[in-house]
């Protein structure tokens, strides 16, 4: 099993409503966001471009924060998804230097928080909240070993990209171009 | 030309709007170990020589440093941790994938171990307080007969410590600057040379401040060189590590590091060896504290540095 999300960004209009569903589910503190929404702008007038993108962890399949984690707090689930145990984390930020997208942050508590896919729900066999809330339908979510799967389906019939390939990460979160 | 803008808001404290998640303690921590490094590596090796006659200092004086140095740099680091009272859980694992889990590991042999090579010359040092208690005496004569064995194993752990430090910010490839293989040998030749000024600075006869600014002197070109080396490699690279490197060339970490770093903390106090050993005289204060200095600004400048560069998308 991989899991993988793929977010088309022809279709996001930027409402900020999976950051808010994000917030909600998750108990984020105020002030903290597991998930963001990036304006791109490319170009000059008139030859402009523009590009709204909902990011979060990117759950990599050669995860630098959970390579660098000195006590296993960061670790890998069935699915490829990238977990934080609270209690083994010390808080030494480690991770969160290694991650190429800032996806990490410590909680007020002290431990290091990201994105969990929503692994809670994924459990009872539901959609991470922000994929559930997209008014515009553009987040999809599943399992990317199952060639018959709607983001498998997607991924190949449609130009996409990942969040700097280059860092070698090998991103799990796709973007529909 | 590209902009881009976070539209639902983002402000995560540390992280917003460029990381600041490491600070000063560790910087400091950085500094504090490889000068504990340098002092052991040094004490070791004039110990496996068998000169611990001739070279006092090194071995018994400046050796009270390293303990204080590691015991200091380990607070600082728990100070910077956010989950603090979960620091056992480094010690429940060994993870090789993770330098700062070998950095835990050699911490937790190392530091004792400095403690225990001081205190092996404790009636030297203090001759006027005895050991009140009888096992603490038999223990000091039983280090004093082992104080080679310690000498083999500290050359080799402090080299760890020393390296450590440097592997340790080198490992993130997210951090461009940090992202280079050079910042071991480079941080590990900055701690042996911070080492040696340290006992240039404490040492009293004339023939160890002379070896010691000789061996300084040598360090200082390899540091310089290893200096060279990390620019050139930075600018052959992709967009960026160039954008890192503008950072230290013509941006706004240019003056901390080439002024402080560079020409106050090696070349100055490398012409002022280098006169000493020719026989000017030269107090030989002024360039040890000069490297010191360096050496600690060295490090606050690549743990700030660093943060700032990351990759663009």
């Amino acid at each position: 099993m991989r899991y993988a999300m793929v977010i088309d960004t022809l279709k996001c209009v930027g409402c900020s409503d999976c950051v808010v569903a994000c917030q909600t589910e998750n108990d984020v503190p105020i002030g903290y966001c597991r998930d963001w929404i990036t304006e791109t702008v490319n170009g000059a007038y008139p030859n402009i471009e523009l590009e709204l993108k909902s990011e979060r962890c990117n759950h990599c399949e050669n995860a630098p924060c959970v390579r660098c984690c000195p006590t296993g707090a960061s670790h890998i689930v069935e699915g490829g998804i990238v977990l934080v145990t609270g209690d083994e984390c010390i808080g030494c930020g480690a991770c969160i230097e290694s991650c190429p997208y800032d996806a990490r942050y410590q909680h007020p508590d002290g431990y290091v928080d990201k994105c969990t896919f929503c692994h809670h729900r994924l459990e009872k066999g539901q959609l991470p909240a922000c994929v559930s809330v997209c008014p515009t339908k553009c987040m999809y979510f599943g399992d990317l070993d199952n060639p018959n799967s709607e983001v498998s389906r997607l991924l190949k019939n449609r130009k996409w990209k990942t969040l700097a390939p280059e860092a070698g990460t090998k991103p799990q979160v796709y973007y529909l171009i | 030309m590209q902009e881009e803008l976070f539209t639902s808001g983002r402000h995560i404290p540390n992280i917003d709007p460029s990381l600041e998640i490491w600070h000063w303690p560790i910087s400091l921590y950085l500094f504090l170990g490889g000068l504990a490094a340098g002092l052991l590596f040094f004490a070791g090796v004039v110990t496996i020589l068998g000169k611990d006659k001739e070279y006092p200092t090194t071995v018994k004086y400046a050796s009270m440093v390293p303990p204080v140095a590691l015991s200091l740099g380990l607070l600082a680091l728990v100070y910077d941790l956010t989950h603090p009272l979960y620091t056992w859980q480094l010690y429940t694992t060994i993870r090789l994938e993770s330098p700062m889990s070998w950095g835990a590991w050699v911490l937790l042999i190392t530091t004792p171990l400095s403690f225990m090579w001081v205190f092996s010359y404790y009636s030297e040092l203090f001759p006027k307080w005895k050991l009140k208690f009888k096992f603490l005496n038999k223990f000091e004569k039983f280090l004093k007969k082992n104080r080679k064995n310690m000498a083999y194993a500290l050359v080799p752990l402090s080299i760890i410590l020393g390296v450590y430090t440097g592997i340790l910010l080198s490992a993130f490839n997210a951090r461009p600057l940090w992202n280079n293989a050079i910042l071991g040998p480079l941080f590990l030749t900055s701690g042996l040379s911070t080492g040696a000024a340290t006992i240039i600075l404490l040492a009293k006869n004339t023939k160890e401040i002379h070896l010691f600014s000789k061996i300084d002197l040598a360090l200082i070109i390899i540091e310089l060189g290893l200096i060279v080396h990390m620019i050139m490699g930075m600018y052959a690279g992709s967009e960026v590590q160039l954008d890192a490197m503008n950072l230290l060339i013509g941006g706004e970490f240019t003056l901390m590091f080439f002024g402080f770093v560079v020409i106050l903390g090696l070349i100055v106090p490398g012409i002022l060896e280098a006169l000493e050993i020719k026989g000017y005289k030269v107090p030989v204060a002024i360039p040890a504290i000069l490297i010191l200095i360096g050496g600690l600004i060295f490090r606050f400048v690549m743990v700030e540095a660093g943060q700032i560069t990351r990759y663009l998308y």
